[in-house]
């Protein structure tokens, strides 16, 4: 056994698949910043807000005002030499740092796909992805005889990847075995005909029997399509579903770049002959450019495949990260109640669209004489900040510290914060959601049970 | 694969992924329900009606109002006051539709901002220039500010008559009234020429689920006028629900006293009848968002929400109906029933925004939402 670990270790292979992911993830990344930053929403999301969400123990991550612009501009800068492979591991130490700084700033904007941008930016750090067609490397790919030569990487370093890619899918569909899911065609009964204006398929969207293919389809594809795609006989097959499920998803849903996100790093998948293809049809494009590179280039002498020094560091802190993305989604087990109304751990789990959930919450603030007063959300909060606060219970906690301190600030004495609320998931009927009684201001956040979280009063089966 | 099979393919995805990026208004579908009905009903039997409604009576006021000034007598004040509370009850069936030509104006902001700036108003006569347009003096304008001229310019009729016959500025007096009440009719007839004009054909033809479709502007509006114009204004700021104190000079009609139930019942009356899809002045009842809620809500097999919203809206009527004439004297001696009543409308709140909004799943896409 550990001979064959041992062994696999050692294997190498070809390092244009690493090299073409780098291309695209760099490319895609930068798009997406900028993509980020022309609908204004650097301006609307984190300058705007008086007030901002953050996660438990990241509360020192706040928007630094208009230089939030230079972290924005630093981690597209940095994409772009990702995408170059101009001084790679820093420049993806600056990627992952400053994408992960800027996420951490406000949980309002959590996204999946978010996360996966940071988990997948972090485990690229570490692997050998500019050791071939990159600016770093462009003086050093002639080999002694003149041709040229592509060079080796440890296999595990693109199966990495595939690993990752792999427990996202997997997870996701896993999350899908739950009966609003699969037996009630839920959420997408609510999403699908809301979608009656798109042109071909809006007519189809309002066919029950659709939502339930729609359902099940998209838990068998989460679940299969790693397999399908490492199986080399059906993986032109499940390519095309890849293109075709992700392409569907971008059209029904505003998700923004994440189906291309996915589309690109299936790539991972294929041979290493694809790959060879792509760079050279690249490299046929940059070569009027070549002479604009080469001055950056550092000329030195190729090394062995993988800094082998690096690898007692690299492999330990790679195995802990896997571990932690295999364990991190069950974590939910260890919570009392529904998970999907307590949301006691969801995140990070690669729960995606499983959820149409909405809140109201009406904060009311009692002083010392008894004296009290409603609060009105839209003083503090954007209506987006509002929306998610109003059915995620870590963020009506913290907005009702904020609520506490504000008005203490404004002299108010013993000030008390009750929440009126009430949440509907999944086409249920509204129910109340806090106990009104509990002051909230009195409970201090923490990865405890919210025992203040009033019960669901419904049963969802499955996982 | 091919590489070109697969730039083909990539390139076809981003294409077809980022046609869907753009927005277009007015599609044509043949799903069960007919929205374009329900614009049309809403246009036609709901809103026009009600605003040439409201454009009759203004004109009526001004005609009362020109007799008023040229012979300042009881029998003419009064004949004002009611022509005025005939308006304002009309104006509560036209106040939520924030749409279009009402929305580009600010309609609402210059025919019902209460309470009404006193000090705003007096300098304004003194200084007989003033720009009634200008939104420094939207509290100083429309119903509430002739709700002042009428009824709150002295203590008793006699002195509130001498201040527009034999007062020093009784002529700059008469002016600003007039002036303030000329406003207001050409206002409602400009909102009104535009839907009877082009507008009508633009609102009812767009249909799609996008952030400016007429289908969803109407009843994000609707829902902004339940929540703020009559839940907060009517009822919860005097009843000082957001407030240390209740604040019982935040009434409607707080200076003729008597007015602000009668008021209040008509808005929650106008918010029944849009929701039902019920017809201005009429009992025929068309497509609506109610009728939308049930058709969508028995498709996807969750219960009944259009009867649980209705039974809620007669809860807050029937605790509004217990309340004084006179929501200040209300809060003044007997404040828990009116926050009561802000009870029963802030759960029909909750139905509105959360339930409503759920069931018609509303684009607002200000940002990306998660994949998968």
């Amino acid at each position: 056994m550990k001979s064959k670990i041992h062994t696999y270790l050692n294997r190498t292979t070809s390092a244009a698949p690493l090299a073409v992911f780098r291309i695209g993830f760099g490319v895609m990344m930068l798009y997406s910043i900028i993509r980020f930053a022309a609908h204004g929403w650097i301006n609307t999301l984190y300058i705007e807000p008086q007030f901002h969400f953050s996660y438990y123990g990241f509360s020192w991550v706040q928007p630094l005002g208009n230089a939030t612009y230079l972290i924005f501009a630093l981690c597209g800068l940095a994409a772009l030499f990702v995408a170059l492979g101009y001084k790679y591991r820093i420049s993806m130490l600056v990627f992952f740092l400053s994408f992960t700084y800027i996420e951490l700033m406000d949980k309002t904007t959590y996204l999946n796909h978010y996360y996966f941008i940071s988990a997948l930016s972090f485990l690229l750090f570490f692997l050998p992805a500019a050791r071939y067609f990159s600016i770093d490397t462009l003086g050093n790919t002639v080999a002694k005889d003149g041709k040229k030569q592509t060079p080796q990487i440890p296999q595990w370093t693109i199966d990495s990847i595939k690993l990752l890619l792999g427990v996202v899918y997997f997870y996701a569909g896993l999350a899908k075995l739950n009966s609003d899911w699969l037996i009630k065609a839920m959420p997408l009964k609510i999403w699908l005909p809301s979608k009656y204006d798109i042109p071909l398929l809006g007519d189809l969207m309002q066919l029950e029997w659709v939502h339930y293919a729609f359902s099940w389809s998209g838990m068998l594809y989460d679940l299969f399509i790693p397999f399908l795609l490492l199986y080399k006989r059906t993986r032109i097959v499940a390519f095309a579903a890849v293109v075709i499920f992700h392409v569907l998803t971008r059209v029904l849903f505003p998700i923004g770049m994440f189906p291309f996100v996915m589309i690109v790093s299936a790539l991972i998948f294929f041979d290493s002959g694809l790959h060879e293809r792509i760079i050279s049809y690249i490299r046929r494009l940059l070569l009027p450019l070549k002479r604009f590179f080469i001055p950056l280039s550092r000329k030195r002498i190729p090394k062995k495949a993988m800094e082998l020094k690096y690898k007692r560091f690299i492999l330990p802190v790679l195995g802990v990260f896997f571990a932690l993305q295999l364990l991190l989604p069950w974590r939910y087990l260890a919570y009392p109640g529904e998970l999907f109304w307590t949301e006691e751990g969801y995140r990070f789990s690669w729960r995606v669209m499983l959820m149409e959930k909405m809140g109201s919450a009406q904060f009311k603030i009692v002083d010392e004489d008894g004296k009290s007063f409603y609060v009105q959300n839209s003083d503090f909060l954007t209506p987006f900040q509002e929306k998610q606060m109003s059915y995620q219970p870590d963020f009506i906690l913290q907005y009702a510290h904020f609520l506490g301190d504000h008005f203490t600030k404004q002299g108010h004495k013993n000030v008390a914060v009750y929440v009126d609320s009430y949440v509907a998931l999944n086409g249920r009927l509204s129910q109340p959601y806090v106990d009104k009684a509990v002051n909230l201001y009195a409970i201090k956040e923490s990865f405890q049970h919210k025992s203040w979280i009033l019960p669901f009063n419904d049963e969802i089966k499955g996982l | 694969m091919k590489l070109r099979n697969l730039v083909l393919v990539l390139f076809a995805a981003i294409a077809i992924g980022s046609c869907s990026e753009s927005e277009d208004d007015g599609v044509t579908t043949t799903d069960s329900f007919d929205r374009k009905a329900l614009l049309e009903n809403a246009a036609d039997n709901i809103i026009i009606p009600a605003l040439q409604d409201l454009s009759d009576d203004l004109n009526s006021l001004k005609t009362s109002k020109d007799l008023f000034i040229a012979t300042p007598n009881q029998a003419n004040l009064d004949e004002l006051r009611e022509k005025w509370l005939d308006a304002y009850m009309t104006w509560q069936y036209v106040e939520m539709f924030n749409i279009g030509r009402a929305e580009e104006i600010l309609y609402s902001f210059q025919m019902n901002v209460y309470p009404t700036n006193v000090t705003d108003i007096q300098n304004n006569i003194a200084s007989a220039s003033y720009d009634l347009t200008s939104p420094n003096n939207n509290d100083a304008v429309g119903f509430p500010a002739v709700d002042y001229l009428l009824y709150g310019t002295a203590n008793n009729d006699v002195d509130i008559l001498n201040y527009y016959s034999t007062d020093f500025s009784a002529a700059s007096h008469q002016q600003y009234l007039s002036d303030v009440i000329d406003q207001m009719d050409a206002l409602t007839t400009t909102v009104l020429s535009d839907w009877t004009g082009s507008y009508r054909d633009t609102f009812v033809n767009s249909t799609g689920n996008t952030v400016t479709s007429s289908v969803n502007l109407l009843i994000n509006d609707f829902i902004f006028y339940y929540e703020k114009g009559l839940r907060a204004n009517k009822v919860g700021i005097p009843a000082g629900v957001f407030s240390t104190t209740p604040l019982a000079d935040r009434v409607e009609g707080l200076y003729s006293k008597e007015f602000s139930k009668e008021l209040a019942l008509e808005g929650l009356q106008a918010v029944d009848d849009f929701f039902n899809g019920r017809a201005y002045n009429g009992t025929t009842t068309g497509l609506s968002y109610a009728s939308y809620v049930t058709e969508l809500r028995t498709n996807n097999g969750t219960s009944d929400l259009t009867t649980a919203i209705n039974n809620q809206l007669a809860a807050a009527r029937a605790q509004m109906n217990v309340l004084d004439d006179n929501f200040a004297n209300q809060v003044n001696t007997d404040n828990t029933l009116m926050t009561r009543t802000y009870d029963e409308l802030q759960v029909a709140t909750v139905l509105f925004k959360i339930d409503m909004l759920q069931t018609l799943n509303i684009s607002v896409d200000f940002v990306d939402a998660d994949g998968d």
